[in-house]
């Protein structure tokens, strides 16, 4: 297994990183610009404790499996993970594509016949980088690298993650996945995914994000780029289950054109802290976004997550919509960002954010900020804080459902305007995932 | 012979003692109607027998074939085969009907291929065909309600139906209808406990036998004969 552990994160390292990528001499300079931005700027100053992460105490790289292009050539350890995920099973029935990745390297890639002859690229993001001279003008452009700490740190040890590249016109209408998966002890990830959707091009990309417990903690730093260019659709789903040794702290930014939309729907059900905050910045006349997020904080779960929209365009559109579960002693925080420019006559946006406590140590809070630099808008926000309602779970009860089937149920239908938009099997899968945990609570 | 036996059931809600000394049973198979002014402890009855957390059990005992009710917690109730139809059910949101009745049909035991195959019937037969994907009672006006509880109880077919005023706020048309399933029910061999104080719904029914509750216990018991005393004299003219 290559394995670069690092004592110190320093240039050495993120030099010998990029020779044994092979880079082009631009993306070295990248990575040591970004190493001294991480050096100056400061950890954020808002959000949960970060003081238990040693950034000095990590594997920035680890390749423990070589690529292969048929699952049945993967490790059994490795192929029998990606089958309990159901992953190959899915490529068959209902993807147009699929990236899976362990620790820092892609394992695993395919695309549909159809699409790769219309011009689709969906390639790891270390190829793109030496094989298609254009990713010099986006990489890192969305999310510059002054943005915060961890946007810096990521375009220092990035490695991993997805390039996708649709023409102008072409409609990918089945989803394209990607699978990350940390495996490693002790190892971070650092995936990198940069997606552009020429005029009228439309698609849905979907990530899955897990990893086996370990004692250690862990740090899972990704980067989403997205442009959507004139009237382009672009649907981001990430669904992560991370093990609780884990902190994820995400960097997710996107760029809409005129006329065109982009979704965020992010379910978080694990990590130990997850900072993540979708962001999209509505730059051309009539673009739109939705933001959709879950999260369920279970027992010693920080989840901050929160959604912004920037309207910088006149007659933009948000939504932005979260429901928050929390179980335990458990800390579940929204933060709702809203900014309308001064050129953005004629925008609207709705945030509604909705927590579900349900026991007494659960915390939850909710930093709704609406900020309009015109007069021409339509601004609206409705928050909402509750437990389970007793008269709701007699009622199921008294129809035969035992605690945890009406618990679940209730949870189920708070979440459900999220549920409905997440592709079928996740949404069973995260049914799944709140019926074993209530079991165990209540059981 | 008598499927539930309550016997010398007192019920506290907070401190406040709210029945005392009721006793009665109910016969297999038959209609009984349980009567009595607003405020008498007809609904606390039915809640306390369903096992309300609000509703203390203090002394008494009630037995379901036999089986000790109050030892069951509410799910093992409706198990073992004691239904309530609510009188204000809740507004659940998010959940579809069709999704709740799926899994309170297995938790009676009904397989999924019974329960496909009764569900469009009993929808049709209460006129809620429309309901199916709606989500359960929320936004339903006082009679869907009534007609939703009803679907719930005339699917999962219990041993004995309490029907907490399943006749409030319907129409003439509801009404007719709600006697038919009631009636049905009953000839399948489910015994009914119906809450009501107005003797409309009663006229239409074969009531078997007609229980009144006052200030928390039962005062009269008598056939089908009380219900129209009671539209005479009123509740205090019955006082035996």
């Amino acid at each position: 297994m290559r394995r670069l552990a690092v004592a110190r994160l320093d240039r050495e390292f993120v030099e010998a990183l990029s020779h044994e990528k092979g880079e082009p001499a631009w993306m070295r300079e990248h990575r040591l610009r970004c190493l001294s931005m991480f050096e100056k700027l400061p950890m954020p100053k808002f959000g949960p404790d970060l003081s238990d992460l040693d950034l000095h105490d990590l594997t920035y790289y680890a390749r423990p499996v070589e690529p292969v292009s048929r699952w049945e050539d993967l490790p059994e350890e490795i192929r029998k993970t990606f089958q309990a995920l159901g992953l190959p099973e899915a490529e068959q029935k209902a993807l147009a594509g699929v990236g899976a990745q362990v620790d820092s390297e892609e394992v695993y890639r395919s695309l549909l016949e159809d699409l790769r002859k219309k011009g689709v690229i969906f390639t790891s993001m270390d190829r793109a980088v030496r094989e298609y001279p254009w990713v010099r003008e986006h990489f890192m452009k969305v999310i510059p690298p002054e943005d915060n700490k961890f946007a810096a740190l990521h375009g220092a040890v990035w490695s991993g993650g997805t390039c996708i590249w649709v023409p102008e016109g072409v409609e990918v209408e089945v989803p394209l996945q990607a699978y990350y998966r940390m495996q490693t002890e002790g190892a971070g990830q650092f995936e990198h995914t940069l997606i552009i959707a020429e005029p009228g091009s439309s698609l849905h990309y979907i990530e899955g994000c897990s990893a086996p417990r370990y004692s250690r903690l862990s740090l899972h730093a990704g980067m989403v780029e997205i442009i959507a260019k004139e009237g382009a659709r672009v649907r981001f789903t990430t669904i992560q289950n991370w093990s609780k040794n884990v902190y994820n702290l995400n960097n997710k930014r996107a760029w809409a054109y005129a006329g065109a939309s982009v979704d965020w729907v992010s379910g978080s059900l694990g990590s130990r802290v997850t900072m993540l905050y979708p962001t999209t910045v509505l730059a051309g006349k009539g673009a739109r976004t939705e933001n959709l997020s879950f999260t369920f904080a279970q027992e010693g779960m920080w989840l901050d997550t929160g959604a912004r929209a920037i309207h910088r365009a006149p007659d933009t559109a948000a939504r932005l919509v979260s429901r928050s579960v929390v179980q335990g002693k458990a800390v579940s925080v929204f933060r709702g960002t809203v900014h309308v420019g001064p050129e953005a006559r004629g925008a609207k946006a709705h945030m509604e954010c909705s927590t579900l406590l349900l026991s007494p140590e659960a915390k939850t809070d909710t930093i709704p900020i609406l900020r309009t630099e015109n007069d021409e808008v339509e601004l609206g926000h409705e928050a909402t804080v509750g437990r389970v309602s007793q008269e709701q779970l007699f009622y199921l009860m008294s129809r035969g459902l035992d605690e945890s089937q009406a618990l679940s149920l209730l949870v189920n239908g708070f979440v459900s305007p999220i549920l409905k938009e997440i592709p079928l099997e996740y949404a069973v899968e995260l049914r799944r995932l709140l019926e074993m945990s209530f079991e165990r609570a209540t059981g | 012979m008598s499927v539930l036996e309550v016997r010398d059931l007192h019920v506290q809600v907070g401190d406040k003692l709210i029945l005392q000394r009721v006793t009665f049973s109910l016969e297999r198979g038959k209609i009984h109607a349980l009567m009595g002014p607003n405020g008498s402890g007809k609904s606390s009855l039915a809640l306390a027998l369903a096992g309300h957390a609000d509703y203390k059990v203090v002394r008494g005992e009630a037995r379901l074939d036999g089986q000790d009710l109050f030892a069951l917690p509410p799910h093992e109730r409706a198990r073992a085969g004691l239904l309530l139809a609510f009188q204000y059910p809740p507004e659940v949101e998010g959940v579809k009907l069709r999704e709740f009745l799926r899994l309170a049909c297995g938790a009676r035991g009904l397989g999924f291929c019974e329960f496909q195959k009764h569900f469009p019937q009993a929808l049709a037969r209460l006129s809620l065909t429309d309901f199916r994907d709606r989500e359960l009672n929320v936004g339903f006006s006082g009679g869907e309600k009534k007609r939703t509880e009803l679907l719930q109880l005339h699917l999962l077919r219990p041993k004995v139906a309490i029907l907490d005023e399943p006749d409030s706020g319907v129409d003439v048309d509801a009404l007719r209808l709600i006697a038919g399933v009631i009636e049905e029910m009953a000839e399948w061999g489910t015994t009914i406990l119906l809450i009501s104080h107005y003797p409309r719904l009663l006229e239409l029914l074969p009531v078997f036998r007609v229980h009144v509750l006052l200030g928390g216990t039962i005062v009269e018991e008598g056939g089908p004969e009380l219900a129209r005393r009671i539209e005479e004299e009123g509740f205090e003219g019955v006082r035996g």
